[in-house]
């Protein structure tokens, strides 16, 4: 990854570990691995997708990038500046004005007793950006943006007044009134009902282009990230297993989890397609996980080597990489398996 | 074993089992469902498929008998084999329930007890439906485990000591206990992971080809039903606007709702191109639209001055037959012949 440019966001070797089983003495304290060496940054008017099953450990990852959570190692690069253990309150105050959030929940991140202009002016004022009747224009321009119109009659209503897709706009349009670099969107459609996430998801894109916005989109849906997102990265058990241009690594996928998340969609476009064979198991929590490909359990592919030497994140077709010692194998492991065979 | 739900034709002629005439259901003054006509065969999956707020919940809720005030029956039928449900005293109910009809809800997940084993809680619902022993109870309970890919033995468990997709699955299996002719299974995989999703929905497919049972399948994921279910209805505020085998329904929709809804849904292969989805949201059932409920959203609902917007603002269109197995509720389909 070139370091040349600085994104606004960029994380390095991001880990997070959380306490697992018991404290008793004499016990060892054994650790979950939510977020294990994690690369990547977010470049400015792109859109990139964290897409993995519940407990892969994509959501970790939104909240360290949030500074909600702090990682057990690794740094996070805001603008190229090391952030990782900033904690003053106006150091926070001035990243959190760059990176907003969208939750997943319409329902429960607005106040229902105040009012959405209220929602928008708070941030305005917090964060010193407008001033007296500046403020009303603002909110106004806000929800226009967001397609609320006309703005002036949804300013005065109540969440409850609203629809979820409309919630949904005001929450973008609360992240967007700090005028952010960074949009972190955890699962922003999946409480919405169907004829509504399409036009959450053309918002998603629209800001991204108009405002050279950089933004994660984490999801569990492939097909809507393949329709929003220009990267994917694919997380298994706390650890990327496989990245790279969206369509790449949707259409071609270099690793059998990939090909597994794809071939379970339903698509009814794709009845006739081949379905790769299922192992039974689950995307199992990462606890004091050994040596060894973390998929090796389901995986249709596994050599000898997988259960006990950890893949590496390997290029193996231009700017896509996948940790796979079958479909990616790295120089070592191919010699190795190579003198293995000749064996 | 690969696992391609494949979509499936289905010829024969089938008995009916359920059928719904003329149903409408309130929650007090607000008509949720509203003059609903729908018949499920023996042994056939039935998706339903729509928003939320827009009644397939409450017809699963209706058939099982399990509406509480505020929702009521207002009008119209729900027969059982002939035998009309909304007639039944309470006695008559608790037997029906779950001997003739089960029901999987979307968090049944959730509604095992968490300081129960597992085993107990298959026991506690044996008994109270028919004269078993416990031990032969506990038994059955090892088999219809077996029966969903779970082990024997974690009839010891208890629910924590299960996956999300594991208690989804003994839910399941307590649904089947009885043998019922008809599983209502509302969003039951909506909360689970794709990959688990398809693996249980694979075995419930098996499971249904084995014991022969109907299934009526709800769920807002259309993609979805197109692959599991034989036929598939559409519903929009209260109202069937369209019913046909799942794959006419994928290439030839009718209604333009159902085409809305298939064009809301990202592709995951093949071109892509800005999708539009369906402008506005599903309208208040508290005071629906006048004439079609879906006109204010309709894309070929614009010219004022035509007759065929006179009839699309003032008179709500009936499911006609366009084909012998495609029903469409579409003042433009009609004209269009």
């Amino acid at each position: 990854m070139s370091v040349s440019i600085s994104a606004p966001l960029e994380v390095r070797g991001l880990t997070k570990y959380f306490p697992a089983g018991t404290n008793l003495p004499g016990r060892p304290t054994s650790s979950v691995h939510a977020v294990d060496d994690v690369t990547f940054a977010l470049r400015p008017g792109t859109v990139t997708a964290l897409v993995g099953e519940s407990g892969s450990g994509k959501s970790t990852v939104a909240r360290l990038l949030l500074r909600l959570y702090d990682p057990t190692a690794g740094t996070i690069l805001h603008d190229g500046a090391n952030v990782t253990s900033e904690r003053g309150k106006k150091a926070l105050l001035a990243y959190r004005s760059q990176v907003q959030m969208i939750f997943q929940d319409p329902f429960g991140s607005l106040n229902p007793v105040k009012t959405v202009r209220h929602h928008l002016a708070r941030p305005l004022r917090i964060h010193g950006l407008a001033h007296g009747d500046d403020v009303e224009a603002r909110v106004l321009a806000l929800l226009h943006q967001v397609g609320l119109n006309p703005p002036e009659k949804y300013a005065d209503k109540y969440p409850h007044e609203l629809s979820g897709g409309q919630r949904q706009r005001v929450a973008i349009a609360r992240a967007l009134a700090v005028e952010p670099k960074v949009l972190i969107a955890d699962e922003p459609t999946s409480m919405l009902d169907v004829s509504i996430r399409i036009g959450i998801l053309n918002l998603m894109v629209d800001l991204k282009q108009d405002h050279e916005l950089a933004m994660l989109y984490v999801t569990h849906d492939l097909a809507s990230a393949r329709y929003v997102a220009d990267t994917v990265l694919v997380m298994y058990a706390g650890q990327i297993v496989e990245q790279g241009p969206a369509e790449r690594v949707l259409q071609s996928p270099l690793h059998p989890y990939t090909q597994l998340l794809l071939s379970s969609v339903p698509d009814p476009s794709a009845h006739e397609r081949e379905r790769i064979e299922i192992h039974k198991g689950l995307a199992a929590a990462a606890i004091d996980p050994k040596p060894g490909c973390r998929f090796v359990d389901r995986c249709p592919l596994r050599i000898e080597v997988c259960s006990h030497i950890t893949p590496e994140l390997v290029a193996a077709r231009p700017g896509q990489s996948a940790r796979c010692h079958v479909t990616a194998p790295s120089p070592q492991i191919r010699e190795e398996i190579h003198v293995d065979s000749t064996h | 074993m690969t696992v391609a739900i494949q979509p499936r034709q289905d010829p024969v002629a089938r008995e009916t089992l359920i059928e719904l005439r003329g149903l409408r259901i309130a929650y007090g003054d607000v008509v949720a469902v509203d003059g609903v006509d729908l018949t499920i065969g023996a042994g056939e999956i039935l998706g339903l498929a729509g928003e939320s707020g827009s009644g397939k919940t409450t017809i699963a809720n209706g058939v099982m008998q399990i509406l509480r005030p505020p929702a009521h029956i207002l009008d119209g039928q729900i027969l059982f084999r002939g035998d009309d449900l909304t007639a039944k005293n309470a006695e008559e109910l608790r037997k029906f329930r779950w001997r003739n009809v089960s029901m999987v809800f979307q968090s049944a997940m959730n509604a095992l007890n968490p300081v129960m084993r597992v085993g107990d809680q298959f026991v506690d619902m044996m008994r109270a439906h028919e004269r078993i022993s416990k031990r032969d109870a506990l038994l059955r309970a090892g088999e219809l485990l077996d029966l969903v890919g779970i082990d024997q033995r974690r009839v010891r468990a208890y629910p924590h000591e299960l996956s999300g997709g594991m208690r989804q699955r003994v839910i399941i299996a307590m649904a089947l206990a009885l043998e019922p002719e008809l599983m209502i299974m509302d969003e039951p995989t909506t909360a689970l992971d794709v990959v688990v999703q398809r693996e249980i929905l694979q075995q419930v497919r098996d499971l249904q080809a084995e014991m022969g049972f109907a299934v009526l399948f709800i769920t807002h994921d259309l993609s979805l039903l197109f692959e599991f279910a034989h036929r598939v209805a559409i519903m929009y505020a209260g109202e069937v606007v369209e019913e046909g085998p799942g794959l006419v329904l994928r290439d030839a929709a009718r209604h333009p709702y159902t085409q809305g809804l298939i064009r809301s849904f990202p592709p995951l292969t093949g071109p892509l191109e800005r999708l539009t989805g369906i402008a506005g949201a599903p309208p208040d059932l508290a005071s629906p639209p006048a004439g079609c409920r879906f006109h204010p959203r309709c894309p070929y609902c614009v010219d004022e001055s035509s007759t065929l917007h006179t009839l699309q603002t003032t008179v709500r269109p009936a499911l006609r037959a366009v084909a012998p197995d495609h029903r469409v509720a579409c003042h433009l389909v009609e004209q269009q012949g």
